[in-house]
């Protein structure tokens, strides 16, 4: 129904409002994939995990703005792109460093709880705290000032239906899809990924069924972790700046997102992202644009007043 | 030597104990049935064999090895395989893939064990890549004990395979039973449904309140007439 | 720094500690007792001091305020001139039926569904909060911010002075909320917020209705922090929407009653001025160690190692054996 009220409005709003919604709606999809997988899988909200885009920003940064070219390799822009070279080196550093610091942060804290068998709540309680210091950490080596990635470009592509959108869109649809498309590949078609399906489904029987929760949970944090530090660095070019709340901030989006799509599922998420991300950008053709994030939230409610398993969880 | 030794077994959830001593045996090969009131501690008794719940204290043995305390994913690699009552399949996997996990640990290749599934679960056959949350309850009980079998165990622990399930699929699901241990398996049945359990079993046991009160042979149990008034509620199927 | 001085900056100190006990008390009515997770206290404290500032401010000068154009200016109504400043109080009042009023719909919306839902709620609270008083320019001036937030009693003492009289005013709030805290947790309703808090589906199986319960926790522990979000607008006497930044007003409270202890009110007081010690004494350390990011950073640290380490925090959970009921023994086991 709500699917069907969205489409009516269509011929009301504005496309490049649509459009910029479905590029923000990729990055809260990435981010929401993996935390819908570790709230599946381990049973925790990880409030960390806008601050794991963070983390993953800040590293690309590193590597794209400082010791890329601090190193003498003057990249250059690609095309009509606003970065260089740089960052695609950048990114999948940035993304093997989060996953080493998520499955460190796992085998420190949240191994520990779980073998003490506390309640769920104190270990997402857990994450709070790792937010937290991961944020304090963040300012103490980049400072709390507003950062910029290095820009080459500043080309705007004009479309049809006075769509005007910069070409960095289409770069960061391009590798959300891809991510998607390779997150889709691993859980359908290796055993890890149907073992990860198995767990969040009913982990007392992926126990006995021999299956390992030790390495299901280290690969869901591997995966989760990879999707978040991707959704921050094209968040990062997205808004065109990098500062260490941009992912606290982000955690209203991304956990509409989860809740939308019904906890634990990865292609509600991404149907939840979409939803939220296009609500997002569209609702400032009538309100004031800081209230974004204050109308994904509202949605949120909405959504939970009326199928509290979210739109695609299971009806019970 | 007996293939499963569990002796003195003490367990329960958080501050209840709900076992305050159970014994139990099976032999190799052996069908053997626990039977009794609701909430006298079967599902638990399982549980604690296959290390979902904690034993306090006294032992289970498999095959001679002490294996309480191991944590569930080492148990089943022993050759000791569970089907939990409820929930005991993957709703969002396919039947496929369900088999596939069923054989985690199994190194190399598991098709041809699947195969076998396959033709001894003839129902499952016609679409493997449903999902198994849309399979009816007979069909997934069927899935259940095939996935647990993917791994070829010497034991298999069946958690009231029949509850809830249509009279005709019973027969069925309990003629499957009855294959499964001609192949050589050994059985230990909790059962709602005593009559048709320990009809097959080779003994059976009376756990009442948490505690073994009796041990027989299956068919010993079904003519005593204590146990028939009290506990099998004279309800002959 | 002399003698004077020294007083002055613990008077202070204790002004800022004994209202975070406000908040840290209400916080133990949602986690300690009850179990509800809220990351967005900041909601709640910045809801309840705009509410008593906007009360009780006078109404805008127009050269000052361009935008700004909305106080209940209370304070100079002659209805209530009853010689004490009965306008602070109902100041307090509205402050806790405004934070109650936001609390008790997405109270109902979220608490029926996973526990942990609702820290995502108080989350979107506090961020919409945040962002009403920082956009509606005509009702809180905006991100300029509020100034001029009247003094307990008006003008009675000199601005210097005015901490001295502030502080006995902020220990009797802090010792009202504690006491009403105390009684309702030693209730027979406190015994159901914590049998829910540790096995839901048995309290429930014993006919209790969870929902309302924790709706309740969550309506009265929303109300305690509206009182210490006035208590605190009362004070700076200025506010603006960077005051709440999630730090300040929501980490340091986590921080605060993990570390005091949670589940005990004494621990949550204590929590609070143990907790503000730290915090206030190691901005005079040297170099980075002295930095805002520093002690974002132990902040953070701390709440996992309280975690990890001591659950219980300094004090425990006040554990309360009722008669006959060995209660105690169960801390070992498991």
């Amino acid at each position: 129904m709500l699917v069907a009220l969205l489409a009516g409005l269509l011929p009301f709003v504005k496309m490049s409002l649509v459009v910029n919604g479905l590029v923000l709606a990729s990055i809260i999809g990435l981010g929401a994939i993996g935390l819908t997988l570790i709230y599946g899988i381990l049973n925790m909200a990880n409030v960390a995990h806008g601050d794991y885009m963070t983390l993953g920003a800040y590293v690309a940064l590193f590597f794209a703005g400082t010791l890329i070219p601090a190193l003498g390799a003057e990249g250059g822009g690609i095309g009509p792109f606003t970065f260089g070279y740089p960052l695609l080196v950048a990114m999948p550093l940035s993304i093997a460093a989060v996953a080493a610091f998520a499955v460190a942060v796992d085998r420190l804290i949240y191994r520990r709880l779980r073998e003490r068998g506390v309640n769920v709540v104190l270990v997402s309680m857990a994450s709070l705290g790792v937010a937290i210091a991961l944020r304090g950490l963040v300012q103490l080596i980049w400072s709390g000032d507003v950062q910029r990635l290095p820009r080459e470009s500043r080309e705007v592509w004009r479309l049809p239906m006075d769509v005007r959108v910069p070409p960095d869109s289409l770069f960061i649809a391009v590798v959300a899809i891809a991510l998607v498309a390779a997150t889709y590949l691993v859980l359908s078609r290796t055993k890890m990924g149907k073992a990860m399906r198995a767990t969040a489904d009913n982990p007392d029987l992926a126990l006995v069924s021999g299956i390992s929760t030790q390495r299901v949970i280290q690969w869901t944090w591997v995966m989760g972790a990879a999707l978040a530090a991707t959704a921050g660095v094209l968040l990062a070019v997205f808004q065109a700046n990098i500062i260490p709340i941009m992912g606290w901030k982000f955690l209203i989006p991304l956990f509409a997102a989860v809740i939308l799509g019904g906890v634990g599922s990865p292609y509600g998420a991404l149907a939840g992202a979409l939803i939220i991300g296009v609500t997002m950008e569209v609702s400032t053709q009538w309100i004031n644009p800081s209230y974004k994030p204050a109308a994904a939230f509202a949605l949120m409610l909405l959504v939970l007043l009326m199928r509290p398993r979210g739109l695609f969880g299971p009806r019970q | 030597m007996a293939l499963l030794e569990a002796s003195e077994v003490v367990a329960g959830y958080g501050e209840t104990e709900v076992l305050h001593g159970v014994s139990v045996v099976v032999d190799e090969g052996e069908v053997v049935t626990i039977i009794g009131p609701n909430g006298c501690g079967k599902s638990t008794l399982m549980k604690a064999v296959v290390g979902l719940v904690r034993v306090r204290s006294g032992g289970v043995a498999f095959r001679g090895a002490p294996i309480e305390g191991l944590p569930p994913e080492r148990i089943v690699r022993t050759g000791l395989c569970y089907v939990p009552q409820t929930n005991n399949v993957f709703p969002s996997l396919t039947i496929r893939e369900n088999l596939e996990m069923g054989a985690f640990v199994r190194e190399g290749d598991y098709r041809t064990r699947m195969d076998e599934m396959f033709a001894l679960f003839p129902d499952l056959t016609r679409q493997p890549n449903r999902r198994a949350g849309s399979l009816s309850g007979g069909q997934r009980q069927m899935l259940a004990i095939a996935r647990a079998l993917m791994l070829d165990p010497v034991l298999l622990l069946l958690d009231e395979p029949s509850a809830g399930l249509a009279p005709a699929m019973v027969s069925t699901v309990f003629e499957r039973i009855r294959e499964v241990n001609r192949a050589g398996v050994a059985v230990l049945l909790v059962e709602q449904n005593a009559w048709e359990a320990l009809r097959m079993s080779d003994r059976g046991y009376l756990l009442v309140a948490g505690e073994s009160r009796l041990e027989a042979a299956g068919r010993e149990l079904l003519d005593d007439p204590d146990v028939a008034r009290l506990y099998l509620g004279g309800r002959a199927t | 720094m002399d003698l004077l001085g020294i007083v002055d900056y613990l008077v202070g100190f204790a002004i800022m500690a004994g209202i975070y006990a406000v908040f840290a008390l209400g916080l133990n009515v949602h986690w300690g007792f009850t179990g509800l997770f809220n990351i967005g206290i900041a909601g709640f404290f910045a809801l309840g001091a705009y509410t008593a500032a906007l009360l009780t401010t006078s109404s805008p000068d127009a050269a000052q305020f361009e935008d700004f154009a909305f106080a209940g200016n209370w304070s100079n109504l002659p209805l209530l001139d009853w010689g004490v400043d009965a306008w602070y109080v109902m100041g307090l009042a509205a402050a806790a039926l405004c934070c109650g009023l936001v609390a008790l719909p997405v109270g109902y919306v979220t608490l029926r569904l996973r526990d942990d839902y609702l820290a995502i709620a108080t989350l979107g609270i506090a961020e919409t909060v945040r962002l009403v008083f920082l956009n509606e320019k005509w009702l809180a001036n905006g991100s300029k911010g509020l100034y001029r937030i009247p003094e307990f009693l008006g003008d009675v003492v000199s601005p210097g002075a005015y901490d001295y009289l502030y502080l006995p005013v902020v220990l009797v709030v802090l010792a009202v909320v504690f006491v009403a805290v105390q009684t309702a947790v030693r209730s027979p309703w406190g015994r159901v917020l914590r049998a829910i808090r540790e096995d839901e589906t048995a309290a429930a199986a014993s006919g209790k209705d969870v929902f309302r319960f924790k709706l309740q926790a969550f309506v009265l522990g929303a109300m305690i922090m509206g009182v210490g979000g006035a208590l605190f607008a009362h004070h700076v006497r200025f506010l603006a929407p960077i005051t709440f930044d999630p730090l300040l007003a929501t980490f340091v409270i986590w921080a605060m009653l993990m570390v005091g202890g949670s589940g005990n009110n004494w621990g949550a007081v204590l929590g609070a001025f143990v907790v503000w010690g730290i915090w206030s004494g190691t901005q005079f350390l040297p170099g980075p160690l002295g930095e805002p990011s520093f002690r974002l950073f132990m902040i953070g640290v701390l709440i996992v190692s309280v975690i990890v380490l001591r659950p219980g925090g300094m004090l425990g959970e006040e554990r309360r054996t009722a008669r006959g009921a060995p209660q105690a023994q169960a801390v070992g086991e498991g």
